[in-house]
Formats: C-alpha cells, structure tokens, sequence
C-alpha cells in the first residue's frame, strides 16, 4: 500500500527526521491560506498522488505570490497527472500539499528497500540525489552505497555514520545525518514498511537536513498489526477496479484488454494471461479467485470482472486442488443466469471433481464454450471474442 | 527415496485441530502418509481423527519422533511457528500459510542461521502448495492423483501452475520423482537453487521442471548454478511474460523490480545457462518428452 508524500513525511518526522513546515489544502483558498501560515517569502505547491516524477508533469510549482498559489492549485486540483509511474490513465489529484521553500545546497538520495538476495533491508544512499535511482545506478553506479541491516540488532550507529562519511558530509552534519537514517530506518521496521525512500534528502544553505520529498511503501501482509497506517489508504489513488475487486476480498489486477479472466492461483492466472496473449487476444485483468473458492466467490469474481467495461469475453481456468470443480461450476452456471450473461464464456475445468463440474455446466444447457486443456481454453475464449466482435461490426 | 518426503517421514501438523489442518491431514494420511500427531497449544493431551495432539512440537517430537512438520498456521503466527519446529530439531517444514509479513521471514531467516548447518531445519514455502513424493507420501493441499510416480523432478512458485506440469506429465506418460512447491513469497525458505541441488544428488531423478515467475533474483542464481554444477537436463516455464512492471501478479513476490526480474529476462538468463525452455503453459508435457528423448 502506497500513501501520501505529507503522510509519509508525517511520519518519519515523529521518528527523528527534519522536514520542511508544510500544511494540507483541498481548494486554492486553502492553499493560499496554508502559504500565510508558513509566511515565507516563498512557498512549494505540491499535488499530492501516488507517484514520484510529479514535477516533470507540472504537479509541483514554486510561488511567491497568492495570485500565484492560487493558479497552481487551480491547474492541480482535479487534473489527472500523468507520469512514468501512473501509466497513461494518470492519476487525480484531489488535494495539496503546501510547503516552506527550501535553500538547497546539496541533493541526496536515501533508500531502504527489502533486499531479495540479502534477504534482509538493505539502505541505498548516493551524494547525487534528486535523480530517479534508477537513473543513478546507470549513470553514477559508483556513487551508490549499500549497507545491509542486521534484523536481530537493527540498524547500528556505526552504520549510518559509515554511510553519512561516504556521502562525503561536512563533519558538522554527521550527527544530524545519523540521525535521519537511523530514524527512517526505525520508520520501516516499527511500521512495517516494504520501502522508504526520501528523494532528496537535502542540505540547505544554513547546515540542516531536511527530507524535502518521501516516499512510503507498506508491507500489505502486515497491515493487520498496523491499524493507523490501513486508514492512511486513499482508494481514489487506486484503479476503480482494484478498489471493487479488493473490498470484496478478491485478488485482482486491472489490465489493457478485452477478455476477462477468473483463475484459481497466482502462477496459473499469470500462465493465463500469457496463453491469452498467445492466442492473438488481450487480458482485461488478472484474478485469483483463491483457494477453496465457494459458488458466491465465483459469483463475485464475475461481478468484479464486468465491473470493467471494455471486457468483452471471459474465460474461467480453474486446476482444482483445494478447490471443487463443482462448486466452480455452479457459480458459473449463477452467475450467467443472474447477471443475464451474454458474452462469449469459456470454462476449462480440470482436477478436483471435475466430472461432477463439467456435468453441471453441461446440464445446465446454457450457452457455455468448454475446454479440456489451458491451450484450448485460450484459444476458444479468442476465437469467441473475434467472432462476436465481427458479428457486433467491431464491438460486443 | 526421492527428495525430502518419502513413507518413512514422520509428519506433524500444525494447526491441526483447525479446519483447514484438519481436512488437510486426512487426506495426507489417506494417501498412506505417515501423519503421527499434531499441535495445538492448549489441546495437548487430546486426539483430534484419531491423532495425538500435543502443545508443543517439541513435546510432539520427544513422544512421536517426527521430523516433518505441515504448519496449518494462519499468517499472523506462522513465523513463531517456523522458529519452533526449527528449534524442535525438525529436519523439514512445509509452511502453507500466504500473507506472513516480510520483516517477519526476515527474522525466521535471521534466527535459523544460529543452528548448525548438519541441525539446520530446511524450511519450504511459505505460501506454497507442499511437496510430494508420488505413490508415498505428502504433506500440501494438492489433489495428489495427479502425479504419477517417476524420475522427473518438479520445483515450482506456484501451487496450480505445478498440478498444470504434472498433470500434462501424466497424460504424456512421465511419472514425478517429488514435486516441490517453493511458495510464492518475496522472502521464502528455500530458493530455486536449493531444491535444484536436491534434485542433482538424487539417485531417483533423472531430469527437472522448474515452474519459475517474474519476480526476485532465484532463477537467475537458478541458472547459474544450472550451468556450473547440474548434470541432469532442466527444462523450466516462467509465467508473467504478459505481466505489467511494478504491479505484484497475486503472490507477494511477482513484481517486477529490478534488471533480470521480466519474464522475458529470466528466460533468455536459464536459456543461456543450457536449459530447456518451456514455451507455453499448456507445452510441459511435449517439452519434458523431448528433452527426455
């Protein structure tokens, strides 16, 4: 789950971190209010979205007037910002976040991410911040820092000093800078993050560090123990789709196109998508149905998969280990009846009960194309989807 | 003897007085198993099916001589489980729960490192379907029939993708040595690479399907060790070649993060260390035959 750069800054700020005086603003006359509070001669206008490179796409202005304030929160509020990170559709901003301008004399950029080869979290830091660290693994790999943290002991002083050293600081910043990495690493470990990252970490003209952008990452898995970062979730950050799908306990990815999907098991519903490719069609998503999946979750799948508009076809995929082929097919043969279904469908059942599946869905006599195999199934569901597309001139 | 369970395991369950451990551990055992008991804090003493419950795994062990723990244990205690049955002297654990934090497995993986290499439990999973070792023994939640026993050696991510393999091998009359399932966690017990070795040293395999997916450095470290130290063939699928960057694919490990992670990548990586590659999901069965010609 991804939150907020004011939230993220929030946070860490209770663990030690400097950050810039800023306030939240949903309207232009809030932003120009929240600008008087900080009574600066100038001030940062930031959209708040679930993205970086924000300023590239014009989500980050600085002002020194109201007049200006005004405008920039005018352009931002309710735009879609399209960045890298966004994909095309981009992202809706619905509030700001306005923030003191800060002198900077030097960018750094700080990480902490969960190491897969390490198996451990590991901080990444370089002198040369402000770029994307992807940028600065291809341009300046060598000005990259990696220290490995212990989780029996958690992150060491030493450490941090190591790293604030090899920054080349100023020896007068060293403590602050410890400081601030070993609180942003408290931030990850008390919260559960999977990634914090503070891009850049700035030195201002007058000696302080400060953490002008943030960013955090939590570890979905433990949102169970974290109850006050659950409620940091902003679903107008997410895809519609996702949101539907997921408060309905579903595991669902949104994609670009035409055929819906329900499978059972991550790998198979990826292996799914694939074969679909394949076949010359295009996934509208990708969804899990789990295991052990009742002909009500069945049914919801459905719900889930024709809350999106563009789909135009749906094929099911189930290999039955935990779960009961009859119990697939019953709520495939509901959910053609209740949602009065009338694109092409093809079900491919295989393992658990699978003869006591196929009889019901052959016995139901509606219009259901079966496969036998994976390989079938995608082909079927892309032959179906190209058939009713001519039939319809174009669209079902 | 395949690898890590045969009919001589001695099998404890986990959260086997739990719905789901319980189902679970009747049909391991209707499969011939050797299930001798299980654990539920608070029940010791009691039978659960005719099984011994105990409150500790190393109660458990001291009364039942297991060596192979099934833990049954929902997400938010499946890591203090794990460190248990490891600090009870289990020689295997198949943890079957998906969603355990990852700082959690950070610790299980930091507090296994205090046993001895020869005392070292090896962990399986977690979010993983088990292992088997067809026409014996297995302790997972697969439809076990689809296995027919033989030399072909399965290690998987995926539980579902796994039955795809084996059941394609069936049909093309190719048996299975064991299949084990890895789990599709970021952090997890046992890599690739491990089970490969597994695999290389046993007398009953001759050959190996790896199901691998995007995500995280294990096929590639996979590849490596393929190229530098494997005799037998390997042939290997890797799911998410249509999956979008940066998106986690339902395991909590299916994102693409860095170089060498796409699907595209870890293909061309296994193809260049001499593996076999799987074109299709639906082509395990004809490839294996192939290569096994």
């Amino acid at each position: 789950m991804d939150i907020h750069e004011y939230q993220a800054k929030d946070l860490l700020k209770r663990f030690g971190v400097n950050v810039p005086r800023g306030g939240i603003a949903y309207s232009p006359e809030q932003a120009v209010y929240r600008a008087r509070e900080l009574s600066g001669e100038k001030c940062v206008v930031k959209a708040q979205i679930h993205s970086g490179a924000r300023g590239k796409a014009g989500g980050v202005r600085i002002c020194s007037s109201d007049d200006e304030i005004s405008d920039a929160a005018s352009w931002m509020l309710g735009r879609k910002l399209v960045t890298h990170q966004t994909g095309p559709q981009g992202k809706m901003v619905s509030r700001l976040y306005v923030e003191e301008a800060t002198d900077i004399a030097q960018e750094i950029y700080l990480g902490f991410v969960m190491d897969r080869t390490e198996e451990r979290v590991v901080v990444v830091a370089s002198a040369q911040g402000g770029m994307e660290i992807e940028e600065i693994s291809e341009n300046e790999p060598d000005s990259i820092i990696r220290s490995v943290v212990d989780p029996a002991v958690g992150m060491q002083n030493f450490q941090a000093r190591e790293i604030a050293f090899q920054l080349g600081l100023d020896a007068s910043l060293i403590n602050q800078a410890t400081k601030t990495i070993i609180g942003a690493y408290r931030a990850m470990e008390e919260l559960d993050a999977s990634m914090v990252e503070i891009n850049p970490l700035v030195v201002t003209g007058g000696g302080e560090i400060v953490a002008l952008d943030a960013k955090l990452s939590f570890d979905n898995n433990a949102l169970f123990r974290r109850p006050k970062i659950s409620e940091l979730r902003d679903k107008s950050q997410e895809d519609p789709r996702e949101t539907y799908a997921e408060d309905r306990g579903l595991n669902y990815i949104g994609l670009e196109g035409e055929i819906g999907c329900i499978v059972n098991g991550a790998g198979l519903a990826m292996a799914t998508l694939d074969m679909i490719k394949m076949a010359g069609g295009e996934p509208a998503n990708f969804l899990d149905v789990g295991g052990g999946a009742s002909p009500e979750r069945v049914l919801m799948s459905f719900k889930a998969v024709l809350n999106d508009p563009n789909v135009e076809a749906i094929l099911v995929n189930i290999f039955a280990g935990i779960n009961r082929c009859d119990w697939i097919a019953e709520g495939v043969v509901r959910a053609v009846q209740e949602l009065e279904l009338t694109m092409p469908l093809v079900v491919r059942l295989s393992g658990t009960n699978v003869d006591e599946g196929r009889a019901l869905i052959n016995e139901s006599r509606l219009n259901i194309i079966t496969a036998d195999t994976l390989a079938e199934a995608a082909d079927k569901v892309v032959a179906a989807w190209k058939d009713a597309r001519s039939k319809n001139g174009g669209a079902v | 003897m395949a690898i890590l369970i045969n009919k001589n395991s001695k099998v404890l369950v986990t959260g086997l007085t739990g719905r789901i451990g319980s189902f679970h551990a009747s049909e391991m055992a209707e499969y011939g198993t050797n299930v001798v008991g299980g654990v539920t804090p608070g029940k010791g003493g009691s039978t659960h099916n005719g099984l011994p419950v105990f409150n500790t795994v190393k109660g458990a062990v001291a009364e039942t001589g297991a060596d192979l723990v099934i833990a049954f244990v929902p997400p938010p205690f499946a890591a203090d489980s794990i460190m248990e049955a490891a600090d009870a002297g289990i020689k295997t654990c198949v943890c079957i729960a998906d969603g355990i934090p990852t700082q959690d497995m950070i610790r299980v993986k930091r507090y296994m490192r205090r046993y001895k290499a020869e005392s070292k439990m090896r962990l399986i999973g977690p979010n993983c379907a088990g292992i088997i070792t067809p026409g014996q023994a297995f302790a997972g939640l697969m439809p076990p029939h689809i296995y027919l026993p033989g030399r072909v050696g399965i290690v998987g991510r995926s539980g579902t993708l796994g039955y795809e393999a084996a059941s394609q091998m069936k049909s093309y009359g190719i048996g299975v040595s064991s299949s084990i399932g890895i789990g599709g966690d970021p952090i997890n017990g046992s890599s690739f690479r491990d089970i490969l070795e597994l695999f290389e040293n046993d007398p009953d395999t001759d050959a190996v399907v790896m199901v691998g997916e995007i995500g995280g450095p294990q096929e590639a470290e996979a590849a490596e060790y393929i190229r530098d130290h494997m005799t037998k063939p390997v042939a290997a699928y890797i799911a998410g070649l249509s999956a979008p960057k940066g998106r986690t694919m339902g395991h909590a490990g299916a994102i693409v993060s860095a170089f060498g992670e796409s699907a595209q990548e870890k293909v061309e990586i296994l193809g260049q260390a001499g593996v076999t590659i799987v074109p299709t999901p639906s082509a395990f069965g004809e490839t294996v035959q192939k290569m096994l010609a």
